[in-house]
């Protein structure tokens, strides 16, 4: 996979996704191994991002690696009028591998045809996110023990939400079956329920939150945005449907995990926080080790200890 | 009295004839082909009665045939053009366009966030849907649909 770039989750086979899930937990055993060392990584943030952002740097530094680049456009060339094809040349000469955030769609792709040294896309703005699908794989796999034939509730903005885009997609190659809880206007869209059916996978559409989770092996939480309303009112109708509490959690079944990309703002009440269900700060400590895997993967690099 | 002036558009004798072009887009077909670079002579007539598009046009290229690759390009605006090999004045072989399974440069992305619209980036589709044109872009992943192509 050496020199590979990683744009969408889809550029890796499941037997790539399952080789990564397994380095990544070598890390979680072993954070600090200066395998990249000597390695340059640049970290471009076309827009600002902290949290992916950092992830990545801890990433970086405990493999032993240095971090250039720049954490939003303000201070980079960009504002000069600089394209991107442009800063992605010059950056591919000083850097082994980079990393990237852009608001705009296809941004990385175009940027991995045009870097001779591999690119992971961080976010390209409504598009793909896979290290963040690489993690939500890797909760999965690490609190249920496996990927094959879960529930997956997904809840809140699944029509805006890449995150659940991106893990619907690859939890299909895994037999999953869903459940989508949204309100009528952040629905799950046509083309991915199309996808669904015709893979024969199983899916059920549901207004508000019910008995149903009872059947959920994981449910991932989203944010619902009040800029995706037309209608303030509808917004304000909405916005206390989709919350989570403790008190719902009763019937759950006991493997059940709670996921959420964060930042979260009131869609998972405090309450549930110190609930063991809850697993979405240790979701987050996981991006940290995925993404040594994937840094490690798409520079070659052995990491089994002899 | 003087003869009228007669303009030959006959028939030619060897070369390709292009037909059940839509009207409107029989400037789009020269572009998508280049024939406005070619030495050939060429021909073509518009705005021809049809009766299955309304108004068709037609174009006759003399001395030129070609590959099965370039011609299915202007599958995207002109899906059921008919085409007649000439040789030797005669019909030797009639063929139908094909719309191919990937699409570079012709189409718009008509996602406004797409990089492809933001940079000199040539446009790339996988073609998801053949029988009501849907397109699928290479770098930012949306469908573009036949109604809301646009030909660049």
């Amino acid at each position: 996979m050496k020199n590979r770039s990683l744009v969408s989750i889809d550029d890796f086979s499941s037997e790539e996704i399952i080789k990564v899930l397994d380095m990544a937990a070598e890390f979680e055993k072993k954070p600090v191994r200066k395998l990249l060392d000597g390695k340059v990584i640049a970290t471009l943030f076309f827009e600002p991002s902290t949290r992916t952002r950092l992830s990545f740097e801890s990433a970086i530094n405990r493999l032993g690696a240095k971090v250039v680049g720049f954490s939003d456009v303000s201070s980079s060339s960009v504002t000069k009028g600089e394209t991107l094809h442009d800063t992605i040349r010059m950056v591919c000469s000083y850097s082994d591998l980079i990393v990237m955030r852009h608001p705009i769609e296809g941004s990385a792709r175009y940027a991995s045809e045009i870097s001779s040294v591999p690119v992971v896309n961080a976010g390209d703005g409504a598009n793909q996110h896979p290290t963040q699908t690489m993690l939500d794989l890797y909760s999965i796999r690490k609190t249920q023990g496996k990927l094959e034939n879960l529930n997956i509730f997904m809840v809140g903005d699944l029509k805006y939400g890449r995150t659940v885009h991106s893990l619907m997609m690859a939890m299909s190659r895994w037999n999953a079956t869903f459940n989508f809880i949204s309100p009528e206007e952040l629905r799950m869209p046509e083309e991915f329920k199309l996808y669904l059916e015709n893979l024969g996978l199983k899916y059920y559409e549901h207004s508000d939150f019910t008995d149903i989770i009872s059947k959920a092996d994981i449910i991932y939480m989203t944010r619902v945005q009040k800029e995706r309303f037309s209608d303030p009112i509808e917004y304000e109708k909405v916005k206390n449907v989709y919350v989570l509490k403790n008190s719902m959690l009763k019937n759950t079944k006991p493997n059940m995990r709670i996921l959420h990309p964060l930042p979260r703002v009131n869609e998972i009440d405090t309450d549930v926080d110190s609930n063991p269900k809850a697993y979405y700060f240790e979701q987050a400590l996981n991006g940290v080790f995925t993404r040594q895997a994937i840094l490690c993967t798409l520079l070659g690099i052995n990491t089994r200890e002899d | 009295m003087k003869e009228p002036k007669q303009l030959s558009v006959s028939a030619i004798q060897n070369g390709t004839v292009i037909d059940h072009i839509p009207a409107r887009n029989l400037f789009k077909v020269i572009q998508i082909l280049g024939l406005d670079r070619f030495d050939h002579q060429i021909t073509f007539g518009t705005n021809l009665e049809s009766k299955k598009l309304g108004k068709k046009a037609i174009i006759k290229i003399a001395d030129k045939y070609f590959e099965d690759d370039d011609i299915n390009r202007i599958a995207l605006v002109a899906p059921d053009a008919k085409l007649n090999i000439i040789r030797g004045y005669e019909v030797v072989e009639k063929k139908v366009v094909v719309v191919p399974d990937i699409i570079v440069g012709i189409a718009k992305c008509m996602n406004p966030k797409c990089i492809t619209n933001f940079e000199q980036v040539t446009t790339k589709f996988r073609v998801v849907s053949k029988k009501s044109v849907a397109l699928k872009c290479h770098y930012c992943e949306k469908i573009t649909t036949q109604e809301n192509l646009k030909i660049i």
